[in-house]
């Protein structure tokens, strides 16, 4: 502390706190809106579905009373959920395997063929992909009429005048109806995201595939499919994500789960009972029950698939 | 098999053949339903007890008159138009600072945010528009108590808020990706020039993610515009419909009133401003896509 050194090291020490201050004060200000928008519509109703699920709370009135588990054993009794439940499951299997084998197909075709109007097919192949699931329930509910439909005075060329098919009216055949649109809706998709990784693969492996005599069917089991495989695989996630969402938006809009619940799915059967009939409680139990199911088939797929990366 | 070897890269004629007629039966499996939405679009009513596939006599362009003016769609429109302009200027005002400074500050409790905005993503809006909507009721109860006035629900800004803040952990992870390959030197270039913090993100930094911010916009201008669900439990008051709930409520008229050109007229309405930015933007929309990674 020697005379002369000492302002300006106070100076200096006073410079650098104003700077620090500045700083901290900068990165409070740009992310504070974002967090804090983020905890209150996120972060806290995430918790909130979980912390409903173990009361038992109807109606618009505050009383809640704790019941523990008591919910997730009313789900487990209630044949409309293992209804729901059904539907899902064959849902989440079918889409995915009919989108998964199409789109992986026609990415193929149009990233290893030479085609004619290869952008033309790309780009209308995704346009179900930018309209609102509301247009495309109502697109299809045209489709599906039994009198006026597209499909039914489609099917009358070969079937002649028999009685119309419910596509919708049916509790039958309805989710097939559903399973048909959701493919429609999603193959666009996979497709684009295929052929970008597919893009990747250096053509000179095909190249040398093709002088060793490898056909075009072997060269896309040989190469293509291996090597996009890390891709596949994150895809295969997406896939039960977004059939569980996808399948209520549409189910929602498309037949409100009718006839009789016979469409219903995971969510359209909370958002029914949650929301409609105001059985918060039990409601976000089956979202705490459908959360943790996705979580955990998408870990066991992951495990499943699980193949040694390959690199080139 | 001797053939195919010396036809480098191409394929048999059968084989060609097949492939076209698969490409050509999914084209059409898609353009036809919504050619046929456009054409039924103009017909009149008594033309729909007749097979679907006839042409239309006429323009009937009143069908449109009626969607716009007698089922509301006109109002829907500028509903829709004003939630999706105010949530995408919310996101992007709130996004981009909160993607830069998490990207490029080092400071204590940066990993926890951005682990928290990374776990946001797998939370996906449908499991918790319920909580939501019991959250802002309760806050339009304790309104009503104290001042007598509800805000909450039947609020146009807050449906906004509520999209920019679902689109948030996305948009964050979209945009600092982007941030973080950028070079320290633009930052120390300016520090020694003398610009502060602000000056330098708002004049240097920001104007380089423009291509990332044009990406975000395009994709959450069409989650925002289609958008139905979060729409139809927030908003119960019917002027303050956005269009696909207005659509929706169309589809339900049409089925007791049998309004059927109207309803398509409608549905021409809700998808057209969509399908022309498509035609606009489809190459950079799909390497978007595939840039920013999936999104379910």
């Amino acid at each position: 502390m020697a005379g002369g050194q000492c302002p300006s090291a106070i100076l200096k020490y006073g410079d650098e706190e104003m700077k620090k201050k500045r700083r901290s004060g900068f990165i409070i200000a740009c992310t504070a809106p974002a967090i804090i928008l983020f905890i209150i519509f996120m972060i806290v109703p995430t918790i909130d579905v979980f912390r409903m699920s173990l009361y038992k709370w109807g109606g618009y009135t505050a009383e809640k009373t704790f019941v523990g588990l008591e919910n997730f054993q009313k789900l487990a009794k209630n044949p409309k959920f293992f209804q729901a439940f059904q539907n899902s499951v064959l849902l989440i299997v079918i889409v995915t395997l009919v989108t998964f084998a199409l789109a992986l197909i026609f990415a193929a075709i149009l990233s290893r063929e030479k085609i004619k109007g290869q952008n033309f097919f790309r780009v209308v192949f995704y346009i179900p992909n930018i309209l609102s699931v509301v247009v495309i329930s109502a697109i299809f509910s045209a489709i599906y009429d039994p009198n006026q439909g597209l499909l039914n005075s489609f099917l009358q060329l070969f079937r002649g005048g028999k009685d119309p098919i419910l596509w919708l009216g049916s509790p039958k055949i309805v989710i097939y109806s559903v399973v048909i649109t959701m493919v429609w809706q999603a193959i666009g998709y996979y497709m684009v995201m295929y052929m970008a990784s597919m893009a990747n693969v250096p053509e000179s492996l095909y190249e040398s595939a093709s002088l060793e005599g490898a056909g075009r069917i072997k060269q896309f089991f040989s190469i293509t499919l291996p090597l996009v495989w890390t891709n596949i695989r994150t895809t295969l996630t997406f896939f039960i994500i977004s059939t569980i969402n996808m399948s209520f938006t549409i189910v929602k809009a498309m037949t409100s789960g009718g006839p009789d619940g016979a469409s219903n799915v995971f969510l359209s059967y909370m958002y029914q009972e949650a929301y409609t009939n105001s059985s918060y409680g039990y409601g976000m139990a089956i979202g705490v029950t459908v959360f943790i199911f996705s979580f955990a088939l998408a870990g066991i797929l992951n495990a499943v698939t699980k193949r040694d990366e390959i690199e080139f | 098999m001797k053939s195919e070897k010396q036809q480098f890269g191409k394929s048999p004629k059968i084989a060609k053949v097949f492939i076209y007629l698969a490409l050509a039966l999914l084209a059409i499996t898609i353009l036809v339903p919504v050619a046929w939405v456009f054409v039924a679009s103009i017909k009149e009513n008594s033309e729909f007890y007749r097979s679907p596939w006839t042409i239309p006599q006429g323009f009937h362009y009143q069908n449109f008159v009626d969607a716009w003016q007698t089922a509301n769609m006109g109002e829907y429109m500028l509903n829709s138009v004003l939630v999706t302009a105010l949530a995408l200027v919310l996101l992007i005002v709130i996004a981009l600072p909160a993607a830069y400074v998490l990207a490029r500050f080092k400071y204590k409790s940066k990993a926890l945010w951005n682990t928290l905005f990374m776990a946001g993503l797998f939370i996906n809006v449908n499991y918790i528009v319920v909580p939501i909507f019991l959250m802002l009721n309760n806050g339009d109860i304790f309104l009503r108590k104290t001042f007598d006035k509800p805000f909450f629900l039947n609020n146009l800004f807050i449906l906004a808020l509520v999209y920019a803040a679902t689109a948030l952990p996305f948009t964050v992870y979209l945009l600092s990706g982007y941030f973080k390959s950028l070079a320290r030197d633009y930052e120390e270039a300016a520090y020694v020039d003398g610009a502060g913090y602000f000056y330098t993100m708002v004049r240097v930094i920001i104007p380089m993610a423009k291509p990332s911010v044009v990406t975000v916009i395009l994709f959450n201008f069409l989650a925002f515009w289609n958008e139905y669900i979060i729409s139809m439990t927030l908003l119960t008051k019917p002027e303050l419909k956005t269009l696909p709930v207005g659509l929706m409520n169309l589809m339900a008229a049409q089925k007791s009133a049998v309004q059927y050109g109207q309803m398509y007229a409608g549905l021409v309405i809700v998808m057209l401003p969509t399908l022309i930015l498509y035609m606009c933007v489809q190459k950079k929309l799909t390497q978007g896509m595939t840039l920013g990674g999936l999104k379910g």
